[in-house]
């Protein structure tokens, strides 16, 4: 609450406990505590751990004899340069897995939204399904799926129809194909909620105005969806290029990510610093690239179809 | 009306557009353009390229373009808000750029579907004028769909009155109101009283009913139901048609016997409701031209007269 503020003002938000003077400043303080709990939660889990790792990335030292702040800023530098690779892998199998995605993500939001009918919630569901069970284990499963004598490649090599030395297991395209399988959900939701959205009545209303389906979709339902694909490419991307487990489970030691780095740095080798320069360089990395992505998609055309 | 438009198939029957077949032809190659309830504007694009979007999609010249436009936003009287997204408009004015979104296309139809049922009586009252004035304009034919009876009267030459999908009579306005073909035209379209009597005789064109203890109904038959003397008949009489008096008419007029049951001062008009001998309730619309005082107080007993050209018969009673 903003201490200049006269305790006289009638208090818009007090309802009826506001009229006597223990309630008013009661119902004025409601807001605030209902905010509390959710506020003290962000405080010591998210804000508290922030700045306590940002000071730690810039300390020196090791597990045995302590680390000590000296505002190292080479850690930044350091990880840069020696982990400049694995930062531009990482950017890209985002940028692939995205776009993967985004092309099965959107069809299937399509259908389920326009020709669901009744089945909306249970198609959902179904497409959900999968993502009950545990994300390492659903990876792991897909290594069992991909390796070279399983269900998919074995009986292929046993007719002879693959090339020899043909793998899938432990190269990029296996460490893509793991990141758009477990990350399409955050993909189709907000697509899918932004077709629904759209008014059926404003699709007819193109049919009617001479526009063909193809015209219809490309100058009403895809621009008026485009809000959900905007959601859909943040809500994607940025867990995608921090990921690890894919590249680790799927993709070999030859095909590593920024992910796998900050945990072998973290955990491996206890080099507490350079994993938490690194974490927030990838941090600062991903900040910029949304906000170009942002600016140069228009959000303000954005915001306003998302508004109606 | 959505069959007109072409988002939906008749499961029987053809549409014809100028004599031309056009069942079976997509919505986007129909020379029909439709003004939605909701309006169904383009949220995205501003009011300009709303309007625009037909001519654009037919390929009309983008000079063209922009003169149809300018014209028809004059006509809507919406200039200098072509750059608006429909978000920022008011209601009327939305809906003012789905009639000029449909109309700058100069389709051989216009299809309205209740296009003013969102707006608040004043703005519709308005847009009524409004509407049948850019009709003249344009000259074409707007096919109106309304469940609003008054509207349908005011703003039509024809009208089908339809129930069930299926139409129960095609006129124009006057013939909807002052003759009414089935009871359902006669009770959707105005206030209309139902009465049934039984047929005592029939003279000539006209049948002859008797109606409680000592009131005499005639109504004329119009090669409308065949009755003959004994089976009951049903008609129907508007409430301003009705007189209200202490005894029972002479000259010809028709008079049945019954009871105040309610007075409602309107200004112009009293409305009436009656209970009749039978127990049929009348409503009576009396104006106010002469008299300040009211015929009838709630609980009299009084007689109800009107002359048998305003009444009609709409088949036999169950």
């Amino acid at each position: 609450m903003t201490a200049h503020e006269p305790p006289a003002t009638p208090d818009p938000s007090g309802g009826p406990g506001a009229a006597g003077g223990r309630g008013a400043g009661r119902g004025r303080l409601a807001p605030y505590l209902l905010v509390l709990p959710s506020g003290l939660w962000l405080l010591a889990f998210f804000a508290v751990p922030m700045v306590l790792m940002a000071s730690l990335s810039l300390q020196t030292g090791n597990l045995i004899d302590g680390f000590r702040q000296t505002f190292h800023w080479a850690n930044y530098s350091d990880g840069f340069s020696t982990y400049g690779d694995k930062f531009a892998r990482s950017l890209w199998y985002g940028l692939l897995a995205t776009g993967a995605c985004i092309v099965l993500a959107y069809p299937a939001a399509y259908w389920i939204a326009f020709r669901g009918g009744r089945n909306k919630s249970t198609y959902l569901f179904l497409l959900l399904l999968p993502y009950f069970v545990s994300f390492v284990l659903r990876t792991v499963s897909w290594k069992l799926v991909l390796t070279d004598n399983g269900p998919v490649l074995g009986p292929l090599r046993d007719h002879g129809l693959l090339p020899d030395g043909f793998h899938v297991l432990d190269t990029g395209w296996a460490v893509v194909s793991g990141l758009t399988y477990n990350f399409l959900p955050f993909m189709v939701l907000p697509i899918y909620v932004a077709l629904e959205r759209i008014d059926p009545r404003v699709v007819e209303a193109a049919r009617d105005l001479y526009a063909s389906r193809l015209q219809s979709f490309a100058r009403v339902i895809l621009p008026l969806s485009l809000p959900g694909v905007f959601a859909g490419v943040v809500m994607t991307y940025v867990p995608v290029s921090a990921d690890y487990v894919n590249a680790e489970v799927l993709g070999g030691p030859r095909n590593t990510m920024i992910g796998n780095v900050i945990q072998s740095e973290y955990f491996d080798n206890s080099a507490y610093p350079v994993a938490s320069a690194l974490s927030f360089s990838l941090m600062a990395i991903l900040l910029l690239g949304i906000f170009a992505y942002a600016r140069t998609l228009g959000t303000q055309d954005v915001l306003e179809a998302a508004r109606r | 009306m959505r069959m007109i438009a072409g988002f939906e198939e008749p499961t029987a029957g053809v549409v014809r557009l100028l004599g031309r077949d056009v069942t079976g032809v997509p919505p986007n190659r129909r020379d029909v353009n439709m003004v939605f309830q909701s309006y169904a504007l383009f949220p995205h694009m501003s009011v300009f390229e709303n309007v625009a979007f037909g001519l654009r999609r037919k390929g009309v010249a983008k000079r063209e373009i922009a003169e149809r436009v300018g014209a028809m936003l004059e006509i809507v009287d919406l200039a200098g808000r072509e750059r608006r997204r429909p978000a920022a408009l008011s209601g009327g004015q939305q809906q003012r750029v789905a009639l000029a979104r449909a109309l700058v296309n100069r389709p051989r139809a216009l299809l309205l579907d209740e296009p003013l049922g969102a707006l608040d009586l004043k703005l519709r009252q308005a847009m009524q004028v409004e509407l049948k004035r850019i009709q003249r304009e344009v000259g074409i034919t707007f096919v109106y769909v309304t469940h609003d009876q008054g509207e349908a009267l005011t703003m039509s030459d024809r009208i089908a009155v339809m129930n069930d999908g299926a139409v129960e009579q095609l006129g124009t306005p006057r013939e909807i109101y002052e003759h009414p073909a089935t009871r359902f035209t006669a009770g959707f379209i105005g206030t209309s009283n139902l009465l049934a009597g039984e047929v005592t005789e029939v003279v000539g064109e006209r049948a002859v009913l008797a109606y409680g203890p000592d009131g005499r109904i005639e109504v004329p038959l119009r090669g409308g139901p065949g009755v003959a003397a004994g089976e009951r008949l049903e008609l129907t009489v508007r409430p301003e048609k009705i007189g209200i008096g202490t005894d029972a008419p002479g000259g010809g007029l028709c008079g049945v016997r019954g009871t105040v049951t309610e007075v409602v001062y309107l200004g112009t008009s009293t409305n009436y409701n009656v209970t009749t001998a039978t127990g049929a309730d009348v409503v009576v619309f009396l104006q106010n031209a002469t008299s300040a005082d009211d015929i009838a107080v709630r609980g009299d007993g009084v007689w109800l007269s009107w002359d048998p050209r305003h009444s009609y018969a709409i088949g036999a009673a169950k």
